[in-house]
């Protein structure tokens, strides 16, 4: 729009306008988009900034009452003793040994129900058999069915098969909750995939398995990757079955982070307590900032379609 | 039929999905390097029946033989079939040559030999340099090149073809139509081929197979099945513009609807000139006759122009005959413009007779 000098054939129509029309930076609606969205990040923020804080504090400056002040003196020692001295009941090592459990139950809990799940979506999807439907159907009921309802039959069979109390009992437990919902999760994703692929692998004589590993697995990293965060969320999160199902001394993480935080002995250690929290939410954090890069790539990745 | 031996037979071959019957007591051989056309609109089962016989849907009933061996009960990889999809279905994760291997690595091919024939392929379909790319990388029409790599290298005596150009664009598609019909001549296959388009299956096939509601409704060269349709649909469906049909009457052979009266005594009659009663006539829009040969067709009208449509090297006329709209083809150079009167000749040897009841040709 510099250019005013008036062309040398000008007319009224050819003086006007040219060219991408200017953006304003500053507009009322930029200004209102922008100004909402910083107010509903403080927003949910702020609970996150209150936790920080509280946790670098000492507890002679958490008494002066103002949560939102940062600390004048920084200190490492509530999250030192969250970690490695807490007590719960008569361990007192800290939420160390609820992190270590906790590791042990996800990581086979997550491995196995998904690679049980996406077999079954696998063979739901692409291998039709008699009464798949009805399977399916049963499957999907049992995700609506309260928890409530089974904890306690799990109880009587677990206790029947002589893992109740152990990791293990808890890893099944995990493996068929989290079966209807990601065996759906497979099965509409496998359907979604063309269906003449799954043809052309079979006229080329791949297999059940073949075609599985082969050609199925190497363009589902979406999907797993989908199915591992709901699993890690969901596994490490859980405190009703973790509580149920294990003893003090194979207890979860958040069911530890709960006996600490609702200890009713002794002086409320909220810098303790805030710690232990922020640790014990460390492990979902990560996989949402790690797997969220992953994630945008893997669906990259299955874009590319034959 | 003139090909002396069979490749593929099928016999009563009945599917059901439920209560919904798609293909009903169908029957079909097809000669050893013939080229088939499956033809009809979509839902007339013509991909379902490639799908039996390629051993991916399981049949009701039936039989299917693949040169002389039932397959009936046979995996898809083990029928001597190699398959070429609509969508192309080439594995993305795979470079073009791990595709065209994938097969035979299955089959557990020595690897020389898969080399050999991965070569071949690529030599014949002229996709060497490709071999390395991933399918992401490659063009619709380097993709299905490389499809048809993939049934090629399995060295087998049946190509299905299910749709394999309806993804591209028209000018890429008459290209590799060409490319076939070529391929088909330097290798001698049998290739049995699905389409809806017209133009693809009168120019690849030796037969055509029409299909409708899960049944053949005429099989035959591309030539009878133009000129000599067996029944109503078969003459609506091929064509482009489509047959004009006139509702009329017909009396020791001579058809009449309105004013006009039309001898069929030179038509060729399939029961000898014996039909008389309510019949349709169907005349194709290139088989009118206008201009300077007017004065020689057995029959002479006047039709009043209402519509024309310049094609460039056609010009459709929309014109109309004693109150029924009939579509006449004439060449890209005619002046007629609508409102104009012009006389048109009927040749009756050219024309189609259909009952009317039956639809079925006279």
């Amino acid at each position: 729009m510099t250019d005013t000098s008036p062309l040398s054939a000008g007319t009224a129509a050819m003086t006007g306008p040219r060219g991408a029309k200017p953006k304003t930076r500053l507009s009322r609606r930029n200004i209102f988009l922008y100004g909402t969205l910083l107010l509903i990040s403080v927003y949910y923020l702020l609970p996150l900034y209150v936790m920080v804080v509280t946790s670098l504090k000492g507890m002679p400056e958490i008494r002066m009452g103002n949560i939102f002040s940062p600390p004048v003196e920084v200190t490492f020692q509530p999250w030192v003793k969250a970690w490695s001295e807490a007590c719960t009941g008569i361990n007192c090592d800290g939420l160390s040994r609820g992190f270590g459990n906790s590791v042990r139950i996800l990581i086979p809990s997550v491995a196995l129900s998904i690679t049980i799940a996406s077999i079954n979506g696998y063979a739901l999807a692409n291998w039709r058999f008699k009464g798949s439907e009805v399977f399916f159907t049963i499957l999907i009921i049992g995700a609506f069915i309260p928890y409530q309802t089974m904890l306690y039959p799990i109880v009587i069979l677990l206790r029947e098969i002589g893992l109740m109390g152990s990791v293990w009992g808890l890893v099944l437990v995990h493996t068929v909750f989290g079966m209807p919902i990601l065996t759906l999760l497979f099965r509409n994703y496998f359907t979604s995939m063309p269906e003449e692929l799954f043809k052309a692998a079979r006229v080329d004589g791949a297999g059940f398995w073949g075609i599985y590993f082969r050609i199925m697995l190497p363009m589902s990293l979406p999907i797993f990757v989908v199915a591992m965060i709901l699993q890690v969320t969901g596994i490490w999160n859980d405190f009703l079955f973790g509580v149920i199902y294990t003893k003090p001394a194979t207890y979860p993480m958040t069911v530890q982070l709960n006996n600490i935080v609702n200890s009713v002995q002794g002086v409320k250690e909220y810098n303790v307590n805030m710690a232990a929290t922020l640790l014990t939410s460390l492990v979902p954090l990560v996989i949402y900032f790690v797997s969220g890069k992953l994630f945008v790539r893997g669906i990259a990745a299955g874009a590319v379609k034959g | 039929m003139n090909v002396p031996k069979l490749s593929v037979q099928i016999r009563d071959l009945e599917l059901h999905f439920g209560e919904v019957k798609v293909l009903q007591g169908l029957n079909l051989d097809i000669g050893e390097g013939e080229f088939l056309v499956l033809l009809g609109s979509s839902g007339c089962g013509k991909s379902t029946l490639l799908n039996c016989i390629a051993g991916l849907l399981d049949i009701t009933d039936g039989q299917i033989f693949i040169k002389g061996e039932n397959v009936t009960w046979k995996e898809p990889s083990e029928r001597g079939i190699g398959m070429v999809f609509q969508s192309y279905a080439l594995y993305p994760q795979m470079t073009v040559e791990g595709n065209l291997s994938f097969g035979l690595k299955n089959a557990r091919v020595a690897r020389d030999e898969i080399k050999r024939r991965v070569a071949r392929a690529a030599a014949v379909l002229q996709i060497e340099p490709l071999l390395k790319r991933k399918p992401g990388a490659l063009s619709g029409g380097q993709r299905q090149r490389v499809a048809i790599g993939r049934a090629l290298v399995r060295d087998v005596d049946v190509f299905l073809f299910d749709e394999p150009l309806s993804n591209l664009d028209a000018k890429l598609r008459a290209d590799l139509r060409v490319e076939l019909k070529r391929l088909h001549q330097q290798l001698k296959n049998t290739m049995i081929y699905v389409t809806h388009d017209q133009v693809e299956a009168m120019t690849l096939a030796d037969r055509i197979a029409i299909m409708k509601g899960g049944k053949i409704m005429q099989l035959g060269t591309p030539d009878e099945i133009y000129n000599r349709p067996q029944n109503r649909y078969v003459a609506d469906f091929i064509g482009s513009p489509s047959m004009n049909f006139l509702e009329g009457n017909l009396e020791n052979s001579e058809f009449s609807a309105g004013a006009l009266k039309l001898p069929m005594k030179d038509y060729p009659f399939l029961n000898g000139g014996a039909s008389n009663g309510e019949t349709t006539i169907g005349i194709r829009p290139e088989h009118v006759i206008t201009g300077e040969l007017v004065g020689r067709a057995t029959v002479q009208a006047s039709v009043r122009v209402n519509l024309v449509e310049p094609m460039g090297s056609d010009t459709l006329v929309h014109a109309d005959l004693g109150g029924d709209q009939i579509k006449i083809r004439m060449d890209g150079h005619s002046k007629v413009r609508s409102g104009d009167d012009l006389a048109i000749g009927i040749d009756s040897r050219r024309a189609s007779l259909f009952d009317k009841k039956t639809e079925m040709r006279l």
